[in-house]
């Protein structure tokens, strides 16, 4: 069992490194502020083929493995996790279902495009009344023709507004329930198609969060994506990939609060020694080392469960590693914000931004509660 | 049998640099032990007025080498002309100053002349043991590298400002002598359009004896004129720190550090600079250091001779009027 | 046009640096592409996008040189020669150009390009001396490159200023800062390097004898520099107090104003 990351995985890091803190590092904290979404760097990571990791080539993508793209994710995060999860949330959460349940013609005409970052994607799955209980989706749509007439309106959506191509769920028939939940591929300026409110959130705050409306929205029948009726799988089976990505965007929180940490806690002088002699910071320190290891290594895991086998294999690995990854990321960012003592609280250093952006990983792409649900469902099951 | 210790004399305007005339300091010490003796080759037009100050200097011998292809420095007559004049006289080493042409010129001659080189070195000495051993900063001056010859000639570049300057002697005469320039013409096939020298009442950088460096601290382009009030009471040179020249407050040519200009001044007072270890790197063999900034954890106080906590804004303008008073 | 870059390895600029035994020690350290050989890879690709062509690395290191060489395949490079022969770990610069000069040889090209200089022994002598061993012109610390037609118009750096060149091709000309913004590797430019040819020779197969090159300067002797101590911070109770301390022990006591 080799632990080692393998030259083009070290390559990969430390371009994205590179890039990270040469990009999009000056600007992160006035982008935060100010809430301005990262256009210019979204276009860069397209040039660097930052949007299409682990589709194949042929696709249009870089035909990497998932450590890859968990790399990307991670790395990207470790700076600027608005960044991180436009990234993740356009790849895992768009372009993937397509990749994964789109005809060719569609796969040409919006995966390619997708992977190459021509376009950028999001995904309409949450509604008002449809969170974490999902299946209660309300926005519908009915067959009329060769069209889809799509109704209703779904929240919290990154990359809102923004973003080129939606991959959203509606639903065809209520009597089926989850049964009859279907997805669709919408893409911006389809008549019927508006945005509503950009959301104003605690962290992540440069990542774009809006309000999707659909006032009698028709799409073309060939904007059907998998099977009507076969929605709800999609978009579960999304969530497991997605899981990943989020995951990776908590490592990476984790590691740039910890780093900042370490770094503060050998300058920082009182009682006339750094505080880092203390040994409450030492085991403080320690311990977030030992955590983001530990949940490092289960994002890897997922990530070759991922690259290896089938999406129901996946899917407890998947739901574990963005807990844990979550968890910890919360852990370590409160810490790094308490050994900062009175200037971590500050717009001064950049730990109160992460620990702010840290607490949504808990929540979206499923809570850490469903996540427990996915793992106690699969390890009860006969 | 290889003897004599050349120095080739870098001259501007009528002028002998200064970092030439260092060299020939530290060369007539070393020559006086060895018995070697200690020659300045004057590359040029019209270069025989320079020949007084080079002797004052100690050099027994000026060699002029005079022509009008040697009239503005180009790598391929000077190497030409030199490395001639060098197979004839076999010096046994051969010291340019590490400036824009030593640093160009001097690897061309070893090469042509089958000679070893120490380059930027910052000490040179002569013991038993080696003719001339040359210690030279690595790693960004993290470390030194002590080298010296196995052959002769060698041939060596010094840093500006790393060796003092002795005391003239207005009297002292030397033997001067002409050398014809032989320049091959394959040797004439890279030709200067256009020199563009941008004018400036401020010391060189490399050569500046005292420097005032703004960081990221200054907030703005528009606040270094405060660093240039000062800079004019004491005849120092402007520098600033990567942060500052990434951040558009100011030129690329002032910038400081591994990536940017490596100084030795006698004092170095750095402005809203956290001490960064690529700054260090190349300002860090500064004789004094002086930081001001308004962050006391800043790293720069751990290694700087003198500082202020405060804001630059209030101590900079109160420095330049305290300076004043002293002239 | 083709093109030969030679570059090297380095240590990253962060890396502390420790003595053991003597030597410096790599333990542990981040090797990267010498900085400024960066530029003249990036230099190197915009020429090749402009007028076509291949750009060859030539480098010479030890096999985990290979990084600095992958990732100028993924930046772009077309293929790349490392020169890698234990004999070399005790060359001086003339060794190294003689070398490298032997291996450019059998190279097509009409343009070789390289850093000014390497961060770890800031030598700056082995790309000027492998042009005098080619026998070609070199030109230093350029800013600006043009080539048209077999002629190279370079802007280059100079005390106090610039100078505009125009040189013949082929010739050598090292990089400066300032000459251009080099490139990140793409992600699809990782993929692609794997399958680019990377040569390993020896001295060896570049027909030479170890005994022929013997280095003209010692092996150097390493020292860290003294450790600065951290001197005095000055206070006062008002600024101008503290500035006024200031200016008096620079006068007096260090007698450097």
């Amino acid at each position: 069992m080799n632990f080692d990351l393998t030259e083009d995985h070290v390559m990969l890091r430390e371009t994205v490194r590179a890039f990270a803190e040469e990009q999009a590092g000056p600007g992160a904290e006035e982008r935060d502020e100010h809430e301005e979404f990262p256009m210019d760097l979204w276009k860069q990571c397209a040039e660097l083929g930052l949007t299409g990791v682990n589709f194949p080539e042929e696709y249009g993508g870089a035909g990497m493995d998932y450590v890859s793209y968990s790399l990307t994710i991670e790395e990207l995060s470790r700076v600027d996790a608005s960044l991180g999860v436009t990234i993740s949330a356009h790849s895992s959460l768009c372009a993937n279902p397509i990749y994964k349940f789109g005809t060719e013609e569609q796969k040409q005409k919006y995966l390619v495009p997708l992977a190459t970052g021509e376009k950028m994607g999001a995904f309409g799955l949450t509604e008002n009344m449809a969170g974490t209980d999902s299946s209660a989706t309300k926005t519908t749509a009915v067959k009329e023709g060769d069209e889809y007439v799509i109704n209703g309106t779904k929240i919290f959506i990154t990359n809102g507004y923004y973003a080129d191509v939606y991959v959203i769920t509606a639903q065809m028939d209520k009597s089926k329930g989850n049964k009859g939940i279907t997805a669709f591929i919408v893409e911006k300026d389809t008549p019927g198609f508006t945005f509503g409110k950009k959301e104003k959130k605690m962290g992540i705050r440069s990542s774009a969060t809006y309000e999707l409306v659909f006032e009698n929205c028709r799409i073309p029948a060939e904007n059907l994506l998998g099977q009507e009726g076969g929605g709800f799988k999609v978009a579960m089976t999304t969530l497991d990939y997605g899981r990943i990505g989020i995951a990776s965007q908590a490592i990476g929180i984790a590691q740039g609060a910890y780093e900042a940490a370490l770094k503060y806690a050998k300058e920082r002088v009182q009682f006339g020694q750094p505080i880092a002699n203390f040994q409450v910071n030492q085991f403080k320190l320690a311990d977030m080392w030992m955590k983001i290891e530990a949940a490092r290594l289960m994002v890897h895991k997922a990530c070759y469960v991922a690259d290896n086998y089938d999406n129901r294999t996946l899917s407890p690995y998947a739901a574990a590693a963005k807990t844990m990854a979550s968890e910890v990321a919360n852990e370590v960012a409160r810490q790094a914000v308490q050994i900062f003592g009175g200037y971590g609280y500050t717009r001064e250093y950049p730990v109160e931004r992460m620990m702010r952006d840290a607490k949504i990983t808990e929540i979206y792409e499923g809570t850490s509660e469903v996540q427990r649900i996915v793992v106690a469902s699969h390890i009860l099951k006969d | 049998m290889a003897k004599g210790i050349w120095v080739i004399i870098e001259h501007h305007d009528g002028e002998v640099r200064k970092v030439s005339l260092e060299i020939l300091s530290k060369c007539r010490e070393i020559a006086d032990k060895t018995g070697d003796p200690l020659v300045a080759v004057i590359p040029g037009k019209d270069v025989a007025a320079l020949a007084d100050s080079v002797a004052a200097y100690g050099a027994d011998k000026v060699i002029l080498v005079d022509d009008a292809k040697l009239e503005g420095y180009t790598t391929g007559a000077y190497t030409s002309a030199l490395s001639k004049v060098a197979k004839k006289e076999e010096p046994a080493a051969i010291i340019i100053g590490n400036t824009a042409i030593g640093k160009d010129l001097a690897p061309r001659l070893a090469q042509r002349l089958g000679a070893g080189m120490a380059s930027d070195a910052v000490g040179m000495e002569h013991d038993d043991a080696n003719f001339l051993s040359f210690k030279r900063p690595i790693y960004g001056g993290k470390a030194f590298a002590t080298v010296s010859a196995t052959s002769k000639p060698v041939v060596a570049t010094i840093r500006p400002n790393a060796l003092s300057l002795g005391e003239a002697d207005a009297g002292r005469k030397a033997e001067v002598v002409n050398e014809a320039a032989e320049i091959d013409a394959d040797d004439l096939k890279a030709i200067v359009k256009e020199v563009a020298l941008v004018a400036s009442a401020r010391p060189e950088l490399i050569e500046a004896n005292a420097i005032i460096s703004g960081g990221r601290g200054m907030k703005g382009p528009e606040h270094f004129a405060i660093l240039e009030a000062c800079a004019d009471t004491i005849g120092a040179a402007v520098g600033a720190s990567r942060a500052a020249v990434d951040a558009g407050f100011i030129e690329e040519k002032f910038q400081v550090g591994q990536t940017g200009k490596t100084v030795s001044p006698t004092l170095y007072i750095a402005c809203g600079i956290s001490g960064a270890i690529q700054h260090l790197a190349g300002m860090g063999s500064s004789k004094v250091i002086v930081a001001i900034n308004k962050d006391p954890e800043a790293h720069i106080f751990t290694l700087a001779d003198y500082g202020i906590v405060g804001d630059l804004f209030e101590i900079v303008p109160l420095l330049t009027e305290e300076f004043k008073k002293l002239s | 046009m083709n093109i030969v870059v030679t570059l090297k390895q380095t240590f990253d600029t962060e890396a502390n640096i420790v003595l053991k035994d003597g030597k410096i020690d790599a333990t542990g350290v981040n090797m990267v592409m010498n900085p400024y050989d960066e530029f003249a890879v990036e230099e190197a690709l915009k020429l090749r996008e402009k007028d076509g062509g291949e750009v060859v690395i030539v480098c010479m290191g030890g096999a985990d040189s290979e990084k600095a060489v992958r990732t100028a395949l993924a930046m772009g490079a077309d293929r790349a020669v490392l020169i890698n022969d234990p004999a070399l770990d005790a060359s001086d610069e003339w060794v190294r150009a003689e070398v490298l000069a032997k291996a450019i040889k059998d190279i097509p090209f009409d343009l070789l390009l390289a850093g000014r200089i390497a961060v770890d022994d800031q030598s700056s002598q082995v790309a000027v001396r492998v042009a005098e061993v080619l026998g070609m012109p070199s030109v230093t610390s350029i800013l600006k490159l043009d080539v048209d037609g077999g002629k190279a118009t370079v802007t280059r750096e100079i005390d106090g200023g610039t100078e505009t060149i125009e040189v013949p091709l082929p010739a050598m000309l090292t990089a400066q800062k300032g000459l251009n913004e080099p490139r990140y590797p793409t992600m699809p430019g990782i993929m692609k390097a794997k399958k680019k040819e990377m040569k390993t020779v020896t001295l060896a197969d570049l027909g030479l004898n170890a005994a022929d090159f013997a280095p003209k300067m010692t092996a150097p002797v390493y020292s860290l520099p003294e450790a600065r101590k951290a001197g005095v911070v000055i206070a006062g109770e008002e600024p101008i107090d503290a500035v006024k301390k200031l200016v008096k022990l620079l006068h007096e006591e260090a007698k450097v104003v």
